[in-house]
Protein backbone atom coordinates (compact mmCIF):
# COMPACT_ATOMS: atom_id res chain seq x y z
CA UNK A 1 0.00 0.00 0.00
CA UNK A 2 1.29 3.23 -1.27
CA UNK A 3 1.72 6.06 1.24
CA UNK A 4 -1.18 8.05 -0.73
CA UNK A 5 -3.60 5.70 -0.02
CA UNK A 6 -3.43 6.63 3.31
CA UNK A 7 -6.19 8.50 4.99
CA UNK A 8 -4.65 11.81 6.70
CA UNK A 9 -5.89 10.52 9.69
CA UNK A 10 -4.07 6.91 9.41
CA UNK A 11 -0.71 9.28 8.26
CA UNK A 12 -1.01 11.24 10.64
CA UNK A 13 -1.00 7.98 13.30
CA UNK A 14 1.43 6.09 11.64
CA UNK A 15 3.74 9.02 11.70
CA UNK A 16 3.09 10.04 15.78
CA UNK A 17 3.15 6.47 16.44
CA UNK A 18 7.03 5.60 15.63
CA UNK A 19 7.46 9.74 16.78
CA UNK A 20 6.70 8.13 20.54
CA UNK A 21 8.06 5.25 20.42
CA UNK A 22 11.51 6.68 19.34
CA UNK A 23 11.01 9.34 22.99
CA UNK A 24 10.72 5.64 24.70
CA UNK A 25 6.97 5.47 24.99
CA UNK A 26 5.79 2.14 25.11
CA UNK A 27 2.02 1.48 22.96
CA UNK A 28 -1.29 0.66 25.43
CA UNK A 29 -3.42 -0.83 24.26
CA UNK A 30 -7.13 -0.71 25.61
CA UNK A 31 -10.33 -2.63 26.47
CA UNK A 32 -12.92 -0.38 24.91
CA UNK A 33 -14.92 -0.67 27.69
CA UNK A 34 -14.54 0.55 30.98
CA UNK A 35 -16.59 -0.10 34.50
CA UNK A 36 -18.74 3.33 34.99
CA UNK A 37 -17.60 3.23 38.62
CA UNK A 38 -14.39 4.93 37.08
CA UNK A 39 -16.18 7.97 36.29
CA UNK A 40 -19.19 8.25 38.55
CA UNK A 41 -16.44 8.78 40.79
CA UNK A 42 -14.40 11.56 39.12
CA UNK A 43 -16.76 13.16 37.44
CA UNK A 44 -15.36 16.35 37.88
CA UNK A 45 -12.25 15.52 35.83
CA UNK A 46 -14.68 14.23 32.67
CA UNK A 47 -15.34 16.95 29.81
CA UNK A 48 -18.99 16.45 29.86
CA UNK A 49 -21.84 14.68 31.84
CA UNK A 50 -22.14 12.18 28.98
CA UNK A 51 -21.27 8.66 29.49
CA UNK A 52 -22.27 5.54 27.38
CA UNK A 53 -23.60 3.02 29.55
CA UNK A 54 -24.76 -0.79 29.20
CA UNK A 55 -25.04 -3.72 31.45
CA UNK A 56 -22.45 -6.66 30.92
CA UNK A 57 -23.94 -10.37 31.06
CA UNK A 58 -23.65 -10.11 34.67
CA UNK A 59 -25.44 -6.88 34.91
CA UNK A 60 -22.20 -4.92 36.30
CA UNK A 61 -22.43 -1.40 34.71
CA UNK A 62 -19.85 -0.78 31.78
CA UNK A 63 -19.36 2.57 30.34
CA UNK A 64 -18.05 3.05 26.52
CA UNK A 65 -14.27 4.83 27.48
CA UNK A 66 -15.03 8.77 27.17
CA UNK A 67 -11.42 9.44 28.06
CA UNK A 68 -8.47 7.35 28.27
CA UNK A 69 -5.64 9.11 30.90
CA UNK A 70 -8.36 7.97 33.59
CA UNK A 71 -7.97 4.39 32.72
CA UNK A 72 -4.14 4.88 32.28
CA UNK A 73 -3.70 6.24 35.84
CA UNK A 74 -6.04 3.09 37.13
CA UNK A 75 -3.36 1.00 35.94
CA UNK A 76 -0.44 2.58 37.45
CA UNK A 77 1.52 2.56 40.49
CA UNK A 78 3.94 4.98 42.44
CA UNK A 79 6.52 3.05 42.45
CA UNK A 80 8.39 3.52 38.91
CA UNK A 81 7.95 6.40 35.91
CA UNK A 82 5.38 4.95 33.03
CA UNK A 83 5.85 6.35 29.64
CA UNK A 84 2.84 5.09 27.38
CA UNK A 85 1.19 6.29 24.19
CA UNK A 86 -2.43 5.39 23.16
CA UNK A 87 -4.25 5.40 19.81
CA UNK A 88 -8.22 4.82 20.86
CA UNK A 89 -11.65 6.05 20.08
CA UNK A 90 -13.06 7.61 22.87
CA UNK A 91 -17.11 8.53 23.26
CA UNK A 92 -18.26 11.92 24.26
CA UNK A 93 -20.88 14.38 24.10
CA UNK A 94 -20.17 16.39 20.55
CA UNK A 95 -20.05 20.34 21.49
CA UNK A 96 -21.41 21.13 17.94
CA UNK A 97 -24.32 18.25 17.30
CA UNK A 98 -24.85 18.09 21.21
CA UNK A 99 -24.65 14.13 20.71
CA UNK A 100 -22.73 11.24 21.11
CA UNK A 101 -19.71 10.95 19.05
CA UNK A 102 -16.54 8.41 18.29
CA UNK A 103 -13.70 10.76 18.71
CA UNK A 104 -10.03 9.02 17.77
CA UNK A 105 -7.19 10.02 19.88
CA UNK A 106 -3.91 9.27 19.27
CA UNK A 107 -1.89 10.81 22.73
CA UNK A 108 0.85 10.03 25.62
CA UNK A 109 0.95 10.24 29.03
CA UNK A 110 4.32 10.46 31.29
CA UNK A 111 3.74 9.49 34.67
CA UNK A 112 6.59 9.98 37.34
CA UNK A 113 8.09 13.36 38.66
CA UNK A 114 7.50 16.56 36.26
CA UNK A 115 10.44 18.86 35.84
CA UNK A 116 11.64 21.33 33.47
CA UNK A 117 12.99 18.77 31.24
CA UNK A 118 10.19 16.43 31.10
CA UNK A 119 7.91 19.73 30.15
CA UNK A 120 9.80 20.40 27.52
CA UNK A 121 10.34 17.65 26.24
CA UNK A 122 5.83 16.76 26.11
CA UNK A 123 6.18 20.00 24.99
CA UNK A 124 8.42 19.72 21.84
CA UNK A 125 6.80 16.26 21.45
CA UNK A 126 3.33 18.17 21.07
CA UNK A 127 4.67 20.61 18.83
CA UNK A 128 6.07 17.45 16.70
CA UNK A 129 2.80 15.94 16.56
CA UNK A 130 1.74 19.54 15.31
CA UNK A 131 4.35 18.94 12.11
CA UNK A 132 3.58 16.02 11.63
CA UNK A 133 0.47 17.00 10.35
CA UNK A 134 1.02 20.18 8.53
CA UNK A 135 3.40 23.25 8.81
CA UNK A 136 1.71 25.89 9.57
CA UNK A 137 0.98 25.37 13.11
CA UNK A 138 0.47 26.92 16.78
CA UNK A 139 0.95 25.94 20.59
CA UNK A 140 -0.58 28.25 22.74
CA UNK A 141 0.78 27.42 26.24
CA UNK A 142 -0.46 28.28 29.93
CA UNK A 143 0.07 27.79 33.46
CA UNK A 144 -2.87 27.53 35.56
CA UNK A 145 -0.62 27.74 38.41
CA UNK A 146 0.12 32.00 37.62
CA UNK A 147 -3.55 31.70 36.34
CA UNK A 148 -4.35 30.72 39.96
CA UNK A 149 -1.48 32.86 41.86
CA UNK A 150 -3.64 36.15 39.62
CA UNK A 151 -6.97 34.92 41.12
CA UNK A 152 -5.45 34.53 44.91
CA UNK A 153 -3.92 38.26 44.30
CA UNK A 154 -7.65 39.71 43.47
CA UNK A 155 -8.91 37.92 46.81
CA UNK A 156 -13.01 38.14 45.64
CA UNK A 157 -13.65 34.19 46.38
CA UNK A 158 -14.46 31.09 44.28
CA UNK A 159 -17.91 32.19 42.20
CA UNK A 160 -15.73 35.56 41.38
CA UNK A 161 -13.05 32.92 40.18
CA UNK A 162 -15.00 30.77 38.38
CA UNK A 163 -16.60 33.58 36.33
CA UNK A 164 -13.41 35.26 35.73
CA UNK A 165 -11.50 32.28 34.34
CA UNK A 166 -14.40 31.65 31.93
CA UNK A 167 -14.11 35.20 30.91
CA UNK A 168 -10.45 35.05 30.64
CA UNK A 169 -10.67 31.85 28.16
CA UNK A 170 -12.88 33.87 26.21
CA UNK A 171 -10.89 37.09 26.32
CA UNK A 172 -13.67 38.61 27.07
CA UNK A 173 -12.29 41.61 28.51
CA UNK A 174 -15.14 44.02 29.02
CA UNK A 175 -17.79 41.69 30.68
CA UNK A 176 -14.02 41.12 32.71
CA UNK A 177 -14.51 44.64 33.92
CA UNK A 178 -17.73 44.38 34.81
CA UNK A 179 -17.39 41.36 36.96
CA UNK A 180 -14.99 42.99 38.61
CA UNK A 181 -17.30 45.99 39.12
CA UNK A 182 -19.59 43.78 40.43
CA UNK A 183 -17.31 42.47 43.16
CA UNK A 184 -15.70 45.53 44.19
CA UNK A 185 -12.72 44.79 43.25
CA UNK A 186 -9.56 47.59 43.25
CA UNK A 187 -8.84 49.35 40.20
CA UNK A 188 -4.84 47.79 40.20
CA UNK A 189 -6.72 44.54 40.26
CA UNK A 190 -8.95 44.87 37.65
CA UNK A 191 -5.93 46.19 35.45
CA UNK A 192 -3.97 43.44 36.52
CA UNK A 193 -6.86 40.76 35.61
CA UNK A 194 -7.32 42.76 32.20
CA UNK A 195 -3.85 42.53 31.18
CA UNK A 196 -3.79 38.45 31.87
CA UNK A 197 -6.85 38.41 30.16
CA UNK A 198 -5.30 40.36 26.41
CA UNK A 199 -2.18 39.05 27.10
CA UNK A 200 -1.26 36.77 23.80
CA UNK A 201 2.02 36.01 22.37
CA UNK A 202 5.69 35.39 22.20
CA UNK A 203 7.13 34.76 26.04
CA UNK A 204 9.90 38.33 25.29
CA UNK A 205 6.57 40.11 25.52
CA UNK A 206 3.70 38.50 27.72
CA UNK A 207 6.40 37.30 30.63
CA UNK A 208 7.44 40.96 31.57
CA UNK A 209 3.79 41.84 31.51
CA UNK A 210 3.14 38.77 34.49
CA UNK A 211 6.32 40.01 36.24
CA UNK A 212 5.41 42.96 36.57
CA UNK A 213 2.10 42.34 38.62
CA UNK A 214 4.65 41.30 42.01
CA UNK A 215 2.88 38.13 42.53
CA UNK A 216 2.48 36.11 45.98
CA UNK A 217 5.63 33.29 46.33
CA UNK A 218 3.76 30.51 45.05
CA UNK A 219 2.95 32.66 42.02
CA UNK A 220 6.21 33.80 41.36
CA UNK A 221 7.17 29.90 41.75
CA UNK A 222 4.78 28.90 38.95
CA UNK A 223 6.03 31.83 37.13
CA UNK A 224 9.80 30.78 37.36
CA UNK A 225 8.58 27.44 36.01
CA UNK A 226 7.18 28.53 33.36
CA UNK A 227 10.13 31.71 32.84
CA UNK A 228 12.34 28.10 32.71
CA UNK A 229 10.81 26.25 30.05
CA UNK A 230 9.92 29.00 27.99
CA UNK A 231 13.75 29.87 27.65
CA UNK A 232 14.20 26.33 26.50
CA UNK A 233 11.79 26.43 23.81
CA UNK A 234 13.26 29.80 23.19
CA UNK A 235 16.61 28.34 22.58
CA UNK A 236 14.75 25.54 19.92
CA UNK A 237 13.88 25.36 16.39
CA UNK A 238 10.43 26.07 17.43
CA UNK A 239 10.69 29.19 19.16
CA UNK A 240 8.36 30.53 16.43
CA UNK A 241 5.84 27.85 17.05
CA UNK A 242 4.71 28.89 20.36
CA UNK A 243 2.98 31.56 22.27
CA UNK A 244 1.82 32.12 26.16
CA UNK A 245 -2.41 32.09 26.33
CA UNK A 246 -4.15 32.34 29.33
CA UNK A 247 -7.48 31.44 27.75
CA UNK A 248 -5.93 28.27 27.19
CA UNK A 249 -7.52 26.32 30.03
CA UNK A 250 -8.83 23.27 28.33
CA UNK A 251 -11.99 22.16 29.12
CA UNK A 252 -11.25 19.03 31.73
CA UNK A 253 -10.31 20.05 35.53
CA UNK A 254 -7.59 17.74 35.08
CA UNK A 255 -4.87 20.22 34.91
CA UNK A 256 -2.85 22.44 37.12
CA UNK A 257 0.59 23.95 36.26
CA UNK A 258 1.31 23.61 32.51
CA UNK A 259 -1.48 23.59 30.10
CA UNK A 260 -1.11 23.71 26.29
CA UNK A 261 -3.33 23.66 22.69
CA UNK A 262 -2.27 23.53 19.25
CA UNK A 263 -3.79 24.22 16.72
CA UNK A 264 -3.36 23.73 12.74
CA UNK A 265 -3.94 25.98 9.78
CA UNK A 266 -7.34 25.14 7.94
CA UNK A 267 -8.91 23.36 11.29
CA UNK A 268 -11.42 25.88 13.09
CA UNK A 269 -10.79 24.63 16.19
CA UNK A 270 -7.68 23.22 18.69
CA UNK A 271 -6.22 19.43 17.37
CA UNK A 272 -4.14 19.30 20.16
CA UNK A 273 -4.74 19.32 24.11
CA UNK A 274 -2.60 18.73 26.57
CA UNK A 275 -1.02 19.44 30.31
CA UNK A 276 0.36 18.33 33.87
CA UNK A 277 -2.71 16.70 36.09
CA UNK A 278 -1.36 16.22 39.26
CA UNK A 279 -4.11 16.80 40.68
CA UNK A 280 -6.27 14.01 39.11
CA UNK A 281 -3.66 11.35 40.23
CA UNK A 282 -3.83 13.00 44.08
CA UNK A 283 -7.50 12.55 43.84
CA UNK A 284 -7.07 8.97 42.29
CA UNK A 285 -4.50 7.95 45.19
CA UNK A 286 -1.28 8.45 43.33
CA UNK A 287 2.22 10.51 45.21
CA UNK A 288 3.55 10.84 41.56
CA UNK A 289 2.86 13.90 38.94
CA UNK A 290 1.73 13.48 35.46
CA UNK A 291 1.59 15.18 32.32
CA UNK A 292 0.70 14.10 28.87
CA UNK A 293 -1.45 15.33 25.57
CA UNK A 294 -3.41 14.20 23.02
CA UNK A 295 -4.27 14.54 19.29
CA UNK A 296 -7.98 14.76 18.09
CA UNK A 297 -7.26 12.83 14.54
CA UNK A 298 -11.38 13.13 13.64
CA UNK A 299 -10.63 16.77 12.92
CA UNK A 300 -8.05 16.28 10.51
CA UNK A 301 -10.80 15.15 7.82
CA UNK A 302 -11.32 19.29 8.05
CA UNK A 303 -7.82 19.69 5.68
CA UNK A 304 -8.92 19.11 2.20
CA UNK A 305 -5.24 18.72 0.72
CA UNK A 306 -6.28 14.82 0.29
CA UNK A 307 -9.13 14.82 -1.71
CA UNK A 308 -8.22 13.01 -4.85
CA UNK A 309 -10.23 14.33 -8.33
CA UNK A 310 -10.67 10.66 -9.24
CA UNK A 311 -12.27 7.48 -7.57
CA UNK A 312 -10.82 5.08 -10.36
CA UNK A 313 -7.67 5.25 -12.73
CA UNK A 314 -9.48 2.81 -15.65
CA UNK A 315 -13.24 1.78 -15.01
CA UNK A 316 -13.63 -1.26 -17.82
CA UNK A 317 -16.92 -1.34 -19.17
CA UNK A 318 -17.95 -4.61 -20.08
CA UNK A 319 -21.32 -6.73 -21.53
CA UNK A 320 -22.67 -10.12 -22.28
CA UNK A 321 -20.38 -9.70 -26.15
CA UNK A 322 -17.45 -9.10 -23.92
CA UNK A 323 -14.74 -12.14 -23.98
CA UNK A 324 -14.30 -12.75 -20.67
CA UNK A 325 -10.35 -13.87 -21.33
CA UNK A 326 -10.35 -10.03 -22.89
CA UNK A 327 -11.60 -8.57 -19.65
CA UNK A 328 -9.47 -10.60 -16.87
CA UNK A 329 -6.35 -9.86 -19.36
CA UNK A 330 -7.35 -5.77 -19.25
CA UNK A 331 -8.44 -5.65 -15.53
CA UNK A 332 -5.18 -7.81 -14.91
CA UNK A 333 -3.17 -5.72 -16.86
CA UNK A 334 -4.21 -2.45 -15.11
CA UNK A 335 -3.65 -3.61 -11.26
CA UNK A 336 -0.29 -4.54 -12.24
CA UNK A 337 0.82 -1.52 -13.11
CA UNK A 338 -0.58 -0.20 -10.21
CA UNK A 339 -3.49 1.68 -11.33
CA UNK A 340 -7.08 1.24 -9.02
CA UNK A 341 -9.35 -0.34 -11.66
CA UNK A 342 -13.04 -1.43 -11.64
CA UNK A 343 -14.78 -3.78 -13.99
CA UNK A 344 -18.55 -3.10 -14.63
CA UNK A 345 -21.65 -3.05 -16.61
CA UNK A 346 -22.89 0.30 -16.34
CA UNK A 347 -20.54 3.55 -16.00
CA UNK A 348 -22.35 4.56 -12.39
CA UNK A 349 -21.49 7.84 -10.97
CA UNK A 350 -18.04 6.93 -10.15
CA UNK A 351 -15.57 9.06 -11.17
CA UNK A 352 -12.52 7.46 -13.24
CA UNK A 353 -9.46 8.91 -14.92
CA UNK A 354 -10.42 7.15 -18.28
CA UNK A 355 -13.02 4.69 -19.43
CA UNK A 356 -11.61 1.39 -21.19
CA UNK A 357 -14.81 0.20 -23.53
CA UNK A 358 -14.90 -3.36 -24.26
CA UNK A 359 -18.53 -3.70 -24.69
CA UNK A 360 -20.30 -5.51 -27.83
CA UNK A 361 -17.02 -7.76 -28.12
CA UNK A 362 -14.56 -4.09 -28.63
CA UNK A 363 -10.55 -4.92 -27.98
CA UNK A 364 -8.16 -2.61 -26.46
CA UNK B 1 -7.05 38.48 4.28
CA UNK B 2 -9.61 38.91 7.36
CA UNK B 3 -12.61 37.22 6.52
CA UNK B 4 -15.83 39.19 8.22
CA UNK B 5 -19.26 38.13 8.83
CA UNK B 6 -21.29 40.86 9.37
CA UNK B 7 -25.37 40.73 10.61
CA UNK B 8 -27.37 41.77 7.68
CA UNK B 9 -29.93 44.59 8.56
CA UNK B 10 -29.71 47.99 10.07
CA UNK B 11 -27.44 47.27 12.82
CA UNK B 12 -24.93 45.20 9.94
CA UNK B 13 -24.53 49.00 8.15
CA UNK B 14 -24.04 50.79 11.52
CA UNK B 15 -21.44 48.23 12.33
CA UNK B 16 -19.43 48.39 8.90
CA UNK B 17 -19.25 52.50 8.86
CA UNK B 18 -17.31 51.72 12.38
CA UNK B 19 -14.97 49.44 10.50
CA UNK B 20 -14.75 51.42 7.55
CA UNK B 21 -14.18 54.39 9.57
CA UNK B 22 -11.11 52.10 11.20
CA UNK B 23 -9.93 51.81 8.02
CA UNK B 24 -11.32 48.88 6.79
CA UNK B 25 -13.77 50.44 4.11
CA UNK B 26 -14.81 48.44 1.15
CA UNK B 27 -16.60 50.52 -1.30
CA UNK B 28 -18.64 47.47 -3.21
CA UNK B 29 -20.58 46.88 0.06
CA UNK B 30 -22.77 50.36 -0.48
CA UNK B 31 -23.46 48.95 -4.28
CA UNK B 32 -27.71 48.12 -4.37
CA UNK B 33 -27.22 44.81 -5.26
CA UNK B 34 -27.75 41.33 -4.28
CA UNK B 35 -24.90 40.13 -3.70
CA UNK B 36 -23.36 38.81 -0.28
CA UNK B 37 -19.57 39.20 -0.67
CA UNK B 38 -17.16 42.11 -1.17
CA UNK B 39 -13.92 42.25 -0.99
CA UNK B 40 -11.12 45.03 -0.61
CA UNK B 41 -8.06 43.40 -1.32
CA UNK B 42 -6.21 46.54 -0.56
CA UNK B 43 -7.66 46.48 2.68
CA UNK B 44 -7.14 42.97 3.18
CA UNK B 45 -10.45 42.49 3.84
CA UNK B 46 -13.70 40.66 3.13
CA UNK B 47 -17.03 40.93 4.58
CA UNK B 48 -20.14 38.82 3.76
CA UNK B 49 -23.98 39.22 5.20
CA UNK B 50 -25.52 36.55 6.48
CA UNK B 51 -28.59 36.22 8.80
CA UNK B 52 -27.61 37.66 12.58
CA UNK B 53 -28.59 34.44 13.91
CA UNK B 54 -25.93 32.62 11.75
CA UNK B 55 -22.77 34.97 12.59
CA UNK B 56 -21.50 32.37 15.46
CA UNK B 57 -22.11 29.22 13.65
CA UNK B 58 -19.75 30.99 10.45
CA UNK B 59 -17.09 32.23 13.08
CA UNK B 60 -17.12 29.16 14.88
CA UNK B 61 -16.67 26.68 12.17
CA UNK B 62 -14.28 29.06 10.83
CA UNK B 63 -16.05 30.15 7.80
CA UNK B 64 -15.23 34.10 9.13
CA UNK B 65 -12.22 34.81 10.65
CA UNK B 66 -13.90 37.28 12.94
CA UNK B 67 -18.01 38.50 13.21
CA UNK B 68 -19.96 40.51 14.96
CA UNK B 69 -22.95 39.38 16.81
CA UNK B 70 -25.38 39.96 19.77
CA UNK B 71 -25.16 39.01 23.03
CA UNK B 72 -28.59 37.03 22.73
CA UNK B 73 -26.73 34.89 20.34
CA UNK B 74 -23.43 34.32 22.28
CA UNK B 75 -25.36 33.24 25.36
CA UNK B 76 -28.04 31.27 23.59
CA UNK B 77 -25.67 28.84 21.25
CA UNK B 78 -22.54 29.30 23.56
CA UNK B 79 -20.18 29.06 20.65
CA UNK B 80 -16.44 28.39 20.96
CA UNK B 81 -15.64 31.64 19.74
CA UNK B 82 -13.39 34.28 21.48
CA UNK B 83 -15.58 37.84 22.85
CA UNK B 84 -13.11 39.95 21.84
CA UNK B 85 -15.06 43.56 21.92
CA UNK B 86 -18.52 44.97 23.23
CA UNK B 87 -19.05 47.45 20.32
CA UNK B 88 -21.92 49.29 22.38
CA UNK B 89 -24.28 49.43 19.28
CA UNK B 90 -27.81 47.59 19.14
CA UNK B 91 -28.07 48.26 23.30
CA UNK B 92 -30.80 46.68 24.21
CA UNK B 93 -31.57 43.71 27.19
CA UNK B 94 -33.45 40.04 27.14
CA UNK B 95 -36.43 40.52 29.46
CA UNK B 96 -38.99 38.79 30.82
CA UNK B 97 -42.53 40.44 30.54
CA UNK B 98 -45.80 39.54 31.17
CA UNK B 99 -49.28 40.69 31.08
CA UNK B 100 -49.76 43.78 33.33
CA UNK B 101 -51.84 42.40 35.89
CA UNK B 102 -50.03 39.20 35.87
CA UNK B 103 -48.94 37.94 39.57
CA UNK B 104 -46.37 34.59 39.87
CA UNK B 105 -47.48 33.28 43.56
CA UNK B 106 -45.00 30.59 42.53
CA UNK B 107 -47.15 27.98 42.93
CA UNK B 108 -47.64 25.98 39.85
CA UNK B 109 -45.27 25.81 37.20
CA UNK B 110 -44.39 28.81 34.93
CA UNK B 111 -45.34 28.62 31.29
CA UNK B 112 -42.40 30.55 29.54
CA UNK B 113 -43.00 31.58 25.60
CA UNK B 114 -39.51 32.11 23.98
CA UNK B 115 -37.40 32.36 20.93
CA UNK B 116 -34.52 32.00 23.15
CA UNK B 117 -35.16 28.31 25.15
CA UNK B 118 -31.34 27.90 26.22
CA UNK B 119 -31.09 31.36 28.03
CA UNK B 120 -34.46 31.30 29.70
CA UNK B 121 -33.72 27.82 31.19
CA UNK B 122 -30.55 29.05 32.26
CA UNK B 123 -32.15 31.99 33.96
CA UNK B 124 -35.21 30.07 35.66
CA UNK B 125 -32.66 27.32 36.43
CA UNK B 126 -30.37 29.55 38.69
CA UNK B 127 -33.47 30.84 40.36
CA UNK B 128 -34.80 27.07 40.69
CA UNK B 129 -38.22 28.18 39.55
CA UNK B 130 -39.79 25.32 37.68
CA UNK B 131 -40.94 25.93 34.24
CA UNK B 132 -42.60 24.85 31.05
CA UNK B 133 -40.74 26.28 28.08
CA UNK B 134 -42.60 27.15 24.83
CA UNK B 135 -40.46 27.63 21.88
CA UNK B 136 -42.35 30.16 19.46
CA UNK B 137 -40.41 31.46 16.30
CA UNK B 138 -42.03 35.12 16.32
CA UNK B 139 -44.57 37.53 17.58
CA UNK B 140 -43.87 36.42 21.06
CA UNK B 141 -46.11 39.01 22.91
CA UNK B 142 -49.04 37.54 21.87
CA UNK B 143 -48.46 34.25 23.64
CA UNK B 144 -49.41 36.04 27.19
CA UNK B 145 -52.63 37.45 26.03
CA UNK B 146 -53.65 34.42 24.67
CA UNK B 147 -53.01 32.54 27.72
CA UNK B 148 -50.47 30.44 25.80
CA UNK B 149 -47.87 31.26 28.72
CA UNK B 150 -47.41 33.43 31.49
CA UNK B 151 -44.37 35.25 30.74
CA UNK B 152 -42.57 35.82 27.76
CA UNK B 153 -38.57 36.18 27.50
CA UNK B 154 -37.68 38.36 24.74
CA UNK B 155 -35.41 41.47 23.78
CA UNK B 156 -36.47 44.17 24.67
CA UNK B 157 -35.71 47.40 22.85
CA UNK B 158 -37.79 50.75 23.70
CA UNK B 159 -40.89 48.48 25.09
CA UNK B 160 -43.23 50.01 22.58
CA UNK B 161 -44.39 46.53 21.27
CA UNK B 162 -44.62 45.30 24.50
CA UNK B 163 -46.85 48.66 25.87
CA UNK B 164 -48.95 48.56 22.58
CA UNK B 165 -49.90 45.10 24.02
CA UNK B 166 -51.03 45.36 27.04
CA UNK B 167 -47.50 43.78 28.41
CA UNK B 168 -44.25 44.95 31.04
CA UNK B 169 -41.22 43.88 31.93
CA UNK B 170 -41.01 42.13 35.11
CA UNK B 171 -37.23 41.70 35.13
CA UNK B 172 -33.98 41.87 33.14
CA UNK B 173 -32.04 38.85 32.19
CA UNK B 174 -29.05 39.96 30.84
CA UNK B 175 -28.29 43.50 28.68
CA UNK B 176 -26.80 42.90 24.87
CA UNK B 177 -25.12 44.82 22.48
CA UNK B 178 -23.51 43.80 19.96
CA UNK B 179 -19.85 42.20 20.35
CA UNK B 180 -16.80 41.67 17.77
CA UNK B 181 -16.14 37.96 18.27
CA UNK B 182 -12.96 35.79 16.79
CA UNK B 183 -12.39 32.21 15.80
CA UNK B 184 -10.27 30.40 18.34
CA UNK B 185 -7.76 29.08 15.45
CA UNK B 186 -8.04 32.36 12.73
CA UNK B 187 -6.29 34.15 15.99
CA UNK B 188 -3.65 32.01 16.31
CA UNK B 189 -2.64 32.47 12.45
CA UNK B 190 -3.99 35.91 12.08
CA UNK B 191 -2.86 37.63 15.72
CA UNK B 192 -1.67 40.62 14.50
CA UNK B 193 -4.02 41.28 11.21
CA UNK B 194 -7.08 40.51 14.18
CA UNK B 195 -5.52 42.22 16.96
CA UNK B 196 -4.73 45.45 14.98
CA UNK B 197 -8.36 45.58 13.69
CA UNK B 198 -9.99 45.13 17.28
CA UNK B 199 -7.42 47.75 18.41
CA UNK B 200 -8.54 49.95 15.78
CA UNK B 201 -12.06 49.70 16.74
CA UNK B 202 -12.21 49.50 20.35
CA UNK B 203 -10.54 53.43 20.11
CA UNK B 204 -13.77 54.10 17.99
CA UNK B 205 -16.20 52.51 20.55
CA UNK B 206 -14.44 52.30 24.13
CA UNK B 207 -15.90 54.75 26.04
CA UNK B 208 -18.46 56.28 23.84
CA UNK B 209 -22.22 56.54 25.51
CA UNK B 210 -24.99 54.60 24.72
Amino acid sequence: MSQTELKEEERVAFALRSLYRSYGYLPYKMNKFEAYDLYAFNKDFLVGDGVITFNDTDGKLLALKPDVTLSIIKNTTDESEKKVYYHENVYRISGETKQFKEIPQIGLERIGEVDAYVVYETITLALKSLLAISKDVALDISHLGVLSAVLDEVGAGDAFNKKARRLIADKNAHELKNLCAEYNVADDKVQMLIAVARAYGKPEKVLPVLQSFGLSKQGQSALADLQVVCTLLQNSEYADKINLDFSAQNDMKYYNGFVFKGFVAGVCEGVLSGGQYDKLMERMGRKSGAIGFAVYLDLLEHLKKNDSEYDLDALVLYDDKTPVQDLIATVQGAVERGEKVSAQKTLGKVRAKRVIDLTGGKTV
Amino acid sequence: MINVALPKGRLGEKIYEIFAAAGYECPSIKENNRKLIFENAEKGVRYFWVKPSDVSIYVERGAADIGVCGKDILVEYAPDVYELLDLKKGVCRMAVAAKKDFYDNGERTLKVATKFVNAAKSFYAKKGRAIDVIKLNGSIEIAPILGLSDVIVDIVETGTTLKENNLEVVETVFPISARLIANKASFKFKTEEIERLAEGIRALTDGETV
